[in-house]
């Protein structure tokens, strides 16, 4: 064990001594990126640069961000289907805990709100508002409120499948002859980025809520667990 | 030069003891948080590289943001891979590896 | 170049296909999914028309110039990738349509995920921009995962498991090195780099930790071990899948990448280490292969031996005259598209092997030859091209390389080629002789649906038959290719 230990002590040691290398010898950039956005901002339709390279000047990079994060559900559904869930109630009876949830929940959805709407102009945007989202989805989960919405299967798939459907959308809508994928028109560049964070926020808080729910609930007894497994052929 | 780059210098570190954490411990939940600090100390890296004093370099943000979504996004579904292979084994780590 | 339009479907259409199927009950998933198909198959002849009529292009999307926005890539390599991967993904959804039957729990979910994968493999084949590879691998690496999860056993879980740790520790080291060249270069473009990458230790590094990632991810010896119980314990559909064109993904960009920064920025000593490896992997993958029990492991270990083949392209093309590169670069794209081919054969028709007698113990096949000799005639055609005999692809491919060994003076990959080609006749053969062996006179074996068998036979043939036209996609797969010499 100590031997393992020792050894990758020196991979990780050599590793690290020669990211320090690669940092202390890293030449200059030529090329000025930085200058280029600068310089394409007032086409992009916002004004936060940061948000311009994310749903613009790269937005294929964040269609394909997207479909990842989808991904991890469908593999998460996929897996509950095939190893079915025993429902069980699940949420601390803790009424203290509702009666903050009651207070905090609309105060977490106009965050969510502000960060959205902040991302056109500052640092925020739908991955944040969406994560905000989901920490809301989570709090209802552990304090035990009864959500049938979020068990309409169909209903939540379309919610999950939202954000991407519209993000491929409008970026299949806006091509036409010499005008490709993705490429916004500029005088409508603000409304369409708009549109699809908006989607974006709904389906990312959704998928996250998702995730949490799809794991196993009761697994952690693992009793339960082997009882479970010798049931089965 | 060298105080510019000191997010850059703490990425290497961490992602240098995430790799120990990842190649030494057992225990799936371990080795997911060692991954995940690995992931930062790359996204450290990436946004610690551009602060060379030509203003701030959005570029590497967002690549960032896009990072930490795909990060997540893995992370999540290791997890619930590992609850899986849990309920159904009663294992927190991988039969090979003992 | 404004033919192009066919390109952005090439991931938008499967994306649309991914969502379309997830929301789809589970009986029209399938439908919707054949459906489908001809659309897709459509949009890569049209890409590849396209190139072949008016030469390789750049696709900007949003409409922004390089280092700002990203491009794609539409030359022969792409486009060659593109079409290897719709004529082999299209096989093996008309095959998982009959096999996913006896698996209703799986099948459901199996083709939204097939839908992504298809689509993260076409935006590595297309991609330009290393940021957006980086994406890309995310998207082939966990629709892969998950299929590998599928079946929900215990042993496909601790699969996955195995596979997905591998995959993400790749990701980041490839990630790592992509920052690197970011902080050192300030694009993200390959054109880009390969204009202004310089011989330092920042690129070095950098190369060093994408090169290690995507070997990782490409499974070569020593760094395969996930590989066998992932792609040997999935379902045979996905096993196909996997062995034929998702390994192909890494390989793919460590090509691309070598070509524009390995040559100029790595010691000389580095090409020759990446053939060793492959020759490792030739040899430590065929002796595993001929050891095994079970037919699917079999196979999968073939793929370890097979993918050590790729990576002799290294040594022969870095430091070389121009007419041995070419040569390396015609033989290994040769025997990338032959073992994609040949390798999905082999796993689907192992699958109907499988089904056939009941069992997946290679010793439980004694006698079926009488009985399923299509389904073992599959096999053996793929076999052919493992083998490398004349006249497959896998023999073209090997040729060239061997031309190309000798031409550059460097004979001792001939061992390899030459050792190679016996073990895999080795483990080829240890199948055959257990199905010609007598067995019971009575057919006791259920027959699998023609349409598995038919797609089975269809790869084996084709496996073969680009052997006997090599010129042709060899012509094709060099246009726009960023070698020096051809």
């Amino acid at each position: 064990m100590s031997l393992r230990a020792g050894l990758a002590g020196l991979l990780c040691l050599g590793v690290t001594l020669a990211l320090g290398w690669a940092v202390l010898e890293r030449p200059q950039p030529a090329e000025n990126l930085p200058e280029r956005v600068a310089g394409a901002m007032p086409d992009s339709g916002v004004e936060h640069a940061v948000t311009a390279v994310l749903l613009n000047f790269r937005s294929y990079d964040t269609l394909l961000e997207i479909a990842v994060l989808l991904l991890a559900v469908v593999v998460a559904l996929a897996l509950r289907e095939a190893q079915p869930d025993r429902p069980e109630p699940m949420g601390l009876e803790n009424p203290l805990l509702r009666a903050v949830m009651a207070w905090l929940l609309p105060l977490i959805l106009v965050v969510a709100g502000f960060l959205l709407w902040a991302g056109s102009y500052q640092p925020g945007g739908a991955f944040q508002a969406g994560s905000v989202l989901a920490a809301a989805g989570v709090l209802l989960r552990l304090a035990g409120v009864t959500t049938a919405w979020l068990d309409n299967a169909a209903l939540m798939r379309t919610g999950l499948a939202l954000g991407l459907l519209t993000f491929l959308g409008i970026g299949v809508v806006v091509m036409a002859p010499g005008v490709p994928f993705l490429a916004y028109p500029p005088e409508y560049a603000g409304t369409l980025i708009l549109v699809i964070e908006l989607t974006l926020t709904l389906s990312i808080g959704l998928t996250l809520i998702s995730l949490f729910r799809l794991t196993p609930p009761y697994a952690d007894d693992p009793d339960d667990a082997r009882s479970d497994r010798e049931a089965r052929p | 030069m060298s105080g510019a780059l000191a997010f850059a210098w703490s990425g290497v570190l961490l992602f240098g003891l995430g790799l120990f954490g990842f190649i030494m411990h057992r225990h799936l939940l371990r080795r997911l948080l060692a991954f995940n600090i690995m992931g930062s100390g790359s996204f450290l890296v990436l946004v610690g590289l551009a602060q060379d004093g030509r203003g701030v370099d959005p570029v590497p943000h967002a690549m960032v943001i896009t990072g930490i979504v795909v990060a997540v996004a893995s992370t999540a579904l290791a997890l619930v891979v590992f609850r899986r292979w849990y309920r159904a084994s009663g294992r927190t780590d991988l039969p090979e590896d003992t | 170049m404004i033919g192009l339009w066919s390109v952005p479907l090439l991931f938008a259409l499967p994306l649309a296909l991914g969502i379309l199927t997830l929301l789809a009950t589970p009986a029209w998933r399938p439908r919707l999914s054949l459906a489908g198909l001809p659309l897709l198959l459509a949009a890569s002849a049209a890409a590849f028309l396209d190139l072949a009529l008016s030469g390789p292009g750049i696709y900007r999307l949003g409409d922004w110039p390089a280092p700002l926005g990203i491009n794609l890539n539409v030359d022969g390599l792409s486009a060659g990738m593109v079409v290897m991967t719709a004529v082999v993904a299209a096989l093996c959804a008309a095959y998982a349509r009959s096999y996913l039957r006896d698996y209703p729990a799986s099948a459901s979910f199996f083709w939204p995920l097939f839908w992504f994968l298809w689509a993260g493999m076409n935006g590595i084949w297309l991609a330009e921009d290393i940021f957006n590879l980086y994406v890309g691998l995310e998207v082939m690496g966990l629709a892969a995962v998950g299929m590998v999860a599928l079946r929900a056993t215990p042993q496909a879980l601790a699969a996955a498991m195995r596979y997905l740790l591998a995959a993400l520790l790749g990701s980041l080291a490839y990630l790592l090195g992509v920052a690197l060249l970011y902080g050192a270069y300030g694009t993200l473009s390959m054109a880009g780099l390969q204009h202004v990458a310089a011989d330092n230790p920042t690129t070095q590094v950098a190369l060093a930790l994408i090169i290690l990632g995507l070997l990782l991810k490409t499974a070569l010896f020593p760094l395969h071990a996930w590989l066998p119980p992932a792609h040997g314990g999935a379902l045979t559909p996905v096993s196909a899948l996997l062995s034929a064109l998702v390994v192909k993904g890494s390989f793919y960009i460590l090509l691309r990448l070598w070509l524009v920064l390995g040559p100029e920025v790595t010691p000389a000593f580095t090409a020759q280490l990446l053939g060793v490896l492959g020759a490792g992997a030739v040899f430590y993958g065929g002796w595993m292969a001929w050891r095994q029990h079970l037919l699917k492991q079999l196979v999968a270990y073939s793929t370890v031996a097979q993918i050590g083949y790729l990576f002799l392209f290294f040594p022969l093309v870095t430091g070389t005259g121009a007419e041995a590169a070419r040569l390396a670069w015609d033989g290994t794209m040769m025997m990338l598209v032959a073992h994609a081919l040949a390798k999905a054969a082999l796993f689907l028709s192992a699958g109907n092997l499988i089904l056939a007698v009941g069992s997946s113990q290679i010793g439980h096949l004694v006698g079926i030859s009488r009985f399923r000799p299509l389904s073992l005639f599959s096999f053996g055609l793929a076999g052919v091209s493992l083998m490398g005999l004349p006249p497959s692809g896998g023999f073209t491919g090997k040729w060239l390389l061997l031309h190309s060994a000798i031409l550059s003076g460097q004979w001792w990959w001939l061992i390899v080629l030459f050792l190679g080609g016996l073990l895999s006749a080795a483990y080829i053969f240890k199948v055959f002789r257990m199905s010609f062996r007598e067995g019971p006179q009575i057919d006791r074996s259920v027959p699998p649906p023609l349409t598995m068998d038919v797609a089975a036979m269809i790869l084996a043939a084709s496996a073969i038959v680009i052997g006997l036209t090599a010129h042709l996609p060899l012509h094709w797969l060099r246009a726009g290719a960023l070698l020096g010499g051809g």
